[in-house]
């Protein structure tokens, strides 16, 4: 999508020219924008024309009607800067914690973890209404966390909230701890259980009808995984909450590019990922993922689209935030030990 | 048993307003269609997926619904993990009803007939597992469960079971006595009930006097009942509509053997899938569902005691 809105622009540059300025200004490899581009295409979206002796990238016809209906030109980035320093700081102190319980716990999905922290920093402290001392309010937005393994983020995340104590988080899969290894009915601020992949947008589904036939104005978010998006149950969902036009429920797929045994594109390529989202009527958003202006932008357009689930693609990556695993899959589940840490600058 | 299940539904969404039905695209096969029509405010329809079924199910139950999924009983085990991890796990307030279980889909054969599901439900945490002999006791095993707040599965059959109770006598978790004998006992689930009954009958004519338990609830099971009969008559026979393994005579066993030893026998499907037929009875024939089948393992209890 992002490849079609610059195409959209109209400049007169090749393809390649394109996708390095595209790869440089968003993160995103360039190896993955050569692939869409491929697949764009192919699907007679761009194409590549003669002029003037150049030869440059435009949109097809079609293509000019695709990117009618994602409508991602404008990008109208307002944010306050002192929220931003603010959300900043709990994703600094949240990456800590996940850290810390990795550590302290000797297991748990540390790559999976750090690349959603500004997803749920953005949710948690510039979005969703709740209530700590009233976990089960009937009225709060809703959070499922389909990708269940990244748990240690979301305990960070709630601790933070004031959902849980601070201290509980060290005890993260101790066997007395309620923190369960993945997240489990029982811990405040937990509104379902996961664990098993590809099954929180059925439920987020459930949720968000059950919201709008009692007439309660409250928003559904789920996180889902990009490789989680291998489970035919998330397509299902996809159809149903697109057949009831659930524009109170809001998916976030965390686009790390990873999934447990390699790339998402080589285990079973997901792109090109937007337009499977459009095509199954949803209204896409695609962000990068650690960017707060750019995430808090497409969660309050999201708020503005009606009738229809929208869903936010955000790029990020594995194990942000953390040198040795960024990018690194390695750590996908690996421990990690207090002496890399300190190397890394650490101080916990 | 479906009609009753559609009579049962009506009537019960009137009474309780926030009970909502699931579907997956059968619902003029399991006869929540008029549930549909009624109140389409609280019906959805997911399509042919089963997964996305339990899942839905699960949320609406997360905000306060008390949600019926229904399909056929085999295509629901597709979505066992799904019943698993969620609505166990989280005790959500779901009350899976699966049609068209055991045989009582012949025609359609193996693929359609489920011989599984008392085994995989029984063996999760927190899971109901009821089996109602006939229409009049699945009217009020839908009441008792829709008031139970625990996730639930019930079975039920194609057509009409021969009728066994003529009014209402349920207690979630209380196995119903039908008949005192002392010689062996029979405890029997669904339309093994009524071939319970009648073995009882023709075992009466030989000299031999069973008692007949109803065991609608297999989970929780009514320890009670079971041994206080097994003492009493020293003798048990189970027979269900389901395999062998897993099922109703596991269920019973595993408390026997623990508790009260006594000879015992499984009357049930031994071990293979069905097959098509063109008429039910012939298929009951095949694999034994009749009472003839239960006379036979009671003669052999009661000779090996």
């Amino acid at each position: 999508m992002l490849i079609l809105s610059e195409v959209g622009r109209g400049r007169n540059i090749s393809l390649t020219g394109l996708l390095r300025n595209l790869s440089r200004r968003e993160g995103i490899p360039l190896s993955t924008l050569k692939l869409n581009a491929r697949i764009l295409r192919e699907l007679g979206l761009i194409r590549i024309v003669e002029e003037e002796g150049m030869r440059i990238v435009r949109l097809t016809p079609l293509g000019h009607f695709m990117l009618g209906l994602l409508k991602d030109d404008v990008k109208d980035i307002r944010v306050d800067g002192e929220l931003i320093t603010f959300l900043k700081e709990k994703a600094k102190a949240i990456r800590k914690h996940v850290l810390r319980m990795i550590l302290e716990a000797e297991m748990g999905h540390l790559g999976a973890s750090l690349s959603i922290v500004e997803i749920l920093v953005s949710l948690y402290f510039a979005k969703m209404r709740y209530d700590i001392r009233d976990p089960w309010w009937p009225f709060r937005d809703r959070l499922l966390l389909s990708k269940g393994h990244a748990a240690p983020a979301l305990y960070a995340t709630l601790a933070e909230a004031g959902f849980i104590k601070k201290e509980v988080l060290m005890t993260f899969r101790d066997v007395k701890s309620p923190l369960q290894g993945h997240p489990d009915m029982g811990i405040p601020g937990v509104d379902m259980v996961s664990g098993s992949l590809g099954q929180c947008l059925s439920i987020a589904c459930g949720m968000a009808l059950a919201l709008k036939r009692d007439r309660i104005p409250a928003k559904v978010y789920v996180i889902l995984g990009d490789g989680e998006l291998d489970e035919g149950q998330v397509w299902e969902a996809a159809m149903t909450t697109s057949k009831y036009g659930l524009d109170n429920l809001i998916a976030i797929v965390d686009r790390n590019e990873f999934q447990q045994e390699g790339r998402t594109e080589e285990i079973k390529p997901l792109e090109p990922l937007s337009l499977k989202w459009l095509a199954f009527g949803w209204y896409v958003f695609e962000v990068n993922g650690h960017d707060f202006r750019e995430l808090l932008w497409a969660l309050n357009e999201a708020d503005k689209v009606r009738q229809r689930p929208c869903v936010i693609i955000a790029h990020t990556i594995k194990g942000r935030g953390f040198p040795p695993a960024e990018g690194n899959n390695e750590y996908h589940s690996k421990p990690i030990d207090g002496r890399t840490l300190k190397a890394w600058g650490f101080a916990l | 048993m479906r009609d009753a299940l559609g009579e049962a539904l009506i009537e019960l969404g009137d009474k309780y307003k926030e009970l909502f039905v699931v579907d997956a695209d059968s619902a003029s096969h399991t006869r929540v269609k008029e549930f549909a029509e009624r109140y389409s405010e609280r019906f959805v329809n997911v399509g042919i997926s089963e997964q996305d079924l339990i899942g839905v199910a699960a949320g609406l139950a997360s905000c306060g619904k008390v949600v019926i999924a229904c399909a056929y009983a085999i295509f629901l085990l597709r979505a066992w993990e799904q019943i698993r991890n969620t609505v166990a796990r989280a005790r959500l307030d779901v009350k899976i009803i699966g049609t068209h279980s055991g045989i009582s889909n012949y025609g359609d054969g193996a693929s359609h007939q489920s011989i599984e599901d008392i085994a995989l439900m029984r063996v999760l945490p927190n899971m109901v597992v009821v089996v109602p002999a006939d229409a009049v006791e699945l009217k009020c095993a839908l009441e008792s469960i829709i008031k139970y707040p625990a996730p639930a599965y019930m079975r039920i059959g194609r057509d009409k079971d021969h009728a066994v109770y003529e009014e209402c006598d349920f207690k979630l978790g209380i196995a119903n006595v039908l008949k005192d004998g002392s010689d062996a006992t029979v405890i029997a689930v669904g339309s093994m009930v009524f071939e319970a009954l009648k073995a009882a009958q023709e075992l009466k004519a030989k000299g031999i006097d069973v008692s007949v338990i109803d065991l609608h609830t297999i989970k929780p099971i009514d320890h009670h009942t079971i041994i206080k009969y097994a003492r009493h008559t020293g003798a048990v026979v189970t027979a269900e509509e389901h395999s062998v393994i897993g099922g109703l005579g596991s269920a019973v066993a595993e408390i026997i053997c623990e508790e009260y030893p006594v000879p015992m026998r499984k009357v049930g499907i031994d071990d293979v899938f069905g097959r098509s037929s063109r008429s039910l009875k012939e298929l009951r024939d095949k694999l034994g569902l009749t009472s003839m089948s239960i006379v036979r393992a009671v003669e052999e209890v009661v000779r090996g005691r």
